[in-house]
Formats: C-alpha cells, structure tokens, sequence
C-alpha cells in the first residue's frame, strides 16, 4: 500500500497536514498522527509540514 | 459524562470555551471536550492580540499576559523600518499572551457558568440521524461512547473534522494555510515593548517573520510561510536561517508548530444541528494570521444561538441561520477585506515591498492599526495596490468629494 511516513520524532504534532489533507485520511491524535486508508499518497501534507516530519512512500 | 446534553462542544480553545460559557450561562446542559491531556497545550500561537478586542470578551489578568506592547515595527526586506506606535505614551495597545494560562482560564469560566469539562476525550465522529446531528462519537482513554446532544459546536481548529463529517468541505490547499514555526527565545535584546515583523521573499516566502516580546528578555520568534511555497524548505528551515544570521546568541527554551487557515471565509459554518466556531469555520485573519478574537467572538455568538434554537426546538440550518448572519455581520467584512490583501500581498517581489516601505517616509502613524497602514500605502501607491480600492471605496469617495 502506498502511503505516507510521519517521522514521529520530528512532528510537532501541529495538526497543519490534517487540515490541508484533501482525504481527510489524516488524524491528530493527542501526540501523533494516524494515516487511513483513504490515503492516497499525494503529498500535500508532506509539502506543508511546518517542520518537514512526513515523508510520503511511493 | 452523561450519554446525554443539550450541546457538546468539541474543542477547549477560546472560540470553544466561549461557546460553552455563553450556553451554559443561559442554563444549558453542556459538555466540553478537548481532544489533549492539558488545555491550551502544546501552544500553535504567536500569542499577540489587540488590547481593546479582548476586553470585549474577558478581564485581563496578569496571570495570563505576558508582555504588554506600545507599537509594532515592521522591516522590509532591505531593512526600512515602519513604525506604529500609540500617540499618547506609555499606552499599550497590544498584549503577548500566555497561551497556556490564558486557554485553561477560558475552560475554567466555561466550567464556573456550569459546563462539564472532559480532557483527553476525542471526537471521532458525529451521529447523524434523518439529516439533522444528534451528538459526537468519542473516545476517552481507549473505550468509545455516544454522547447525544440537541447541538453540537465544532471547535475543533485547524484540524477541523466536525465540519466534514457533516458534509461541509473544510479542507484547506496549501495557499489557504500559513506553515509556522517559532522558538521561544532568551537573549534576542529586541526592545521589548514593540513586536517586530520582517518581509521578504527571500527569508518568509509569501509570510513574515515576527518577533514578539514575552517578557523578561523573551520572545516568541516564528516565521509563517504560505503553504504553497513551502515543500524545498520548510518552515523551519527559513526559521533556523534567520535564527542564526540574526540571533546567533540566543537560546531556545521552546518549539511551537502551526497551521493557520487563510482560505478567508468558507460558503456556510452551519448544517442542521451543528455550527462551526474559530479556525474549525476558518475565521482566523487572511493576513495576520491572528484568529483568537475572532474565535472568540463567534464562540460568544454560537453560545447565545445555541440558547435561541434549543429554546424554540428547532435545530435546522433555518435557525441556525442567525448565527450564520451574526458572525458574518461582526466580521465577515474584516476577513473578506483581509483575503483581499493577502491575495495582493503574496503576489509582492522583494523589490515592490521595499519600495512600498519607502514611499512612507516621512509618514508618522500614531496608532497600530493595519488598515491605517494599508491606506497609507494605497494613497501613495495606487497603481500597485489598485485592487485594494474596494477596502477603501467609502474612504476614497469621501477623499474625491473633499477634493472637488
């Protein structure tokens, strides 16, 4: 499955990817990001990522 | 926890805990819930806020308020500074908040007017009956349950999902959110009585740079970038590049992220026994980002709407309207004209930026407010800032008819 890498380590647990995810396959909870399957890989999360946590795995 | 309530609020920021402090003041059954263990924790928020708008809302306390500001400063990028400053010395138009104090203060009175206050409890879901919301899903510490409510209010920020799930399309692209990053920072040695901005595409791409006083020698010092132009860098990168090129000395004591919503107004905050408040609804600034007034005011406006519909059992988008009208009425206007700024703004070179700083020489602003400035501007660059007349038609009308 394709999908997106959130480097748990560098996220600030912010919730910008969540609000820019055209799927809302994205989730902030407390201290860390959940990824749905409605992902779909397109990257704008990662683009947006104030501190550049999300990679996305193609 | 009940199962049951006549309005659940999701979401203890200011525009959630004035929704439930209003309601419940007016003798509503509510419940609060905020998603994280502590209230206004991690802090996503450069902290300023207008003096005289948050009066309306609430005592100050120095408990909460970190800093008290006389002026801005803004630099562009070949350095010419602009200063706004209060005429009348000495008098502080802006505070620099302690977000961490201020938002559990907030929750607090919405408890002290009787609403029921619930951390680490997680909306994840609404339930939906014939059309109309009945109440949230939620989750606290691992197990679900079903809370039902005549209303539910989503304040549940710039990760809004309450408004998706009722089939209001929230989801922001990368050029209507702002990216940011700021380091609370000692040993800035800025004047800590003015709050500091910086332009240029070089260094906040389509953003700026702020550096606001917190109080004994600290600062909240954060960038934001609009999304589109984020991806080669990120915002932290421009942060920790103007960091070291302009504070190499100081040092870092805290890391806040942030999204903030720049779409400007959405189509509708409202859908049949649901109303959405502050960031959730998008009613954060287009141009300075800031969105706890507002929040704040239409928090206050959801509370006594909510009252209204629960009182005469209809929960329809057709009572709900009113809320719908108030918010617009109070600040749709600002938000719109806003948009149009940004829109104008983002589309500056350097160069432009700097000649716009140049052509207020000369110009002496005696209070800090940004229309000021931007009319200002627009007297002495019409050309360039054409498509802002229509903030200005009532103003330039008045001009044209003085000068004839």
């Amino acid at each position: 499955m394709v999908t997106i890498n959130v480097n748990r380590f560098k996220c600030g647990y912010c919730g910008a990817c969540v609000g820019v995810c055209p799927f809302a396959a994205l989730e902030l909870v407390e201290t860390w990001i959940e990824v749905s399957k409605e992902c779909t890989s397109c990257g704008i999360c990662a683009k947006i990522c104030p501190v550049r946590a999300i990679e996305v795995e193609r | 926890m009940k199962n049951e309530y006549d309005v659940v609020v999701v979401g203890a920021g200011p525009g959630g805990s004035m929704a439930a402090k209003n309601a419940a003041q007016r003798g509503l059954d509510v419940l609060l819930i905020e998603k994280r263990q502590e209230i206004g924790d991690p802090v996503r928020c450069a902290e300023g806020v207008s003096k005289v708008w948050l009066k309306k809302f609430i005592e100050p306390d120095p408990r909460w308020i970190s800093a008290e500001l006389k002026g801005s400063r803004i630099f562009s990028p070949d350095g010419t500074m602009i200063e706004m400053a209060e005429e009348i010395a000495g008098a502080e138009v802006g505070y620099v908040l302690e977000r961490k104090i201020f938002d559990r203060a907030l929750a607090y009175e919405s408890a002290k007017a009787g609403a029921e206050v619930m951390v680490k409890t997680r909306a994840t879901d609404l339930i939906i009956e014939d059309g109309f919301v009945k109440g949230v899903k939620v989750m606290h510490l691992g197990e679900t349950y079903d809370i039902r409510a005549k209303l539910v209010i989503g304040a549940d920020g710039v990760e809004s999902k309450v408004g998706r799930w009722a089939g209001i399309d929230t989801s922001l692209r990368p050029d209507d959110i702002e990216t940011c990053a700021q380091y609370l920072m000692s040993g800035t040695g800025l004047d800590q009585d003015f709050c500091h901005f910086y332009l240029g595409n070089e260094i906040a791409p389509a953003g700026y740079i702020w550096v606001f006083p917190k109080g004994q020698g600290l600062a909240n010092v954060g960038i934001g970038i609009l999304g589109s132009r984020s991806g080669k860098k990120h915002a932290i990168d421009y942060l920790d590049e103007f960091v070291k090129n302009k504070f190499p000395k100081a040092k870092i004591l805290e890391i806040d992220v942030g999204g903030v919503p720049v779409s400007g107004s959405i189509e509708r905050t409202i859908a049949n026994g649901l109303i959405l408040v502050g960031d959730a609804a998008r009613q954060s600034d287009p141009i300075t980002g800031g969105g706890i007034v507002n929040a704040m005011e239409t928090g206050r406006i959801a509370g006594e709407v909510a009252y209204n519909a629960i009182s005469r059992r209809d929960l329809s988008t057709n009572t709900l309207q009113e809320y719908e009208k108030r918010w617009r009425a109070k600040i749709g206007l600002d938000i719109d004209n806003s948009l149009i700024v940004k829109n104008t703004f983002i589309t500056f070179t350097d160069r432009e930026i700097n000649a716009l700083a140049h052509s207020l020489k000369g110009v002496n602003f005696t209070t800090m407010s940004l229309l000021d400035l931007l009319y200002a501007l627009f007297k002495a660059n019409k050309k360039i800032l054409w498509d802002l007349r229509v903030i200005f038609k009532n103003v330039i009308k008045y001009d044209m008819d003085f000068e004839r």
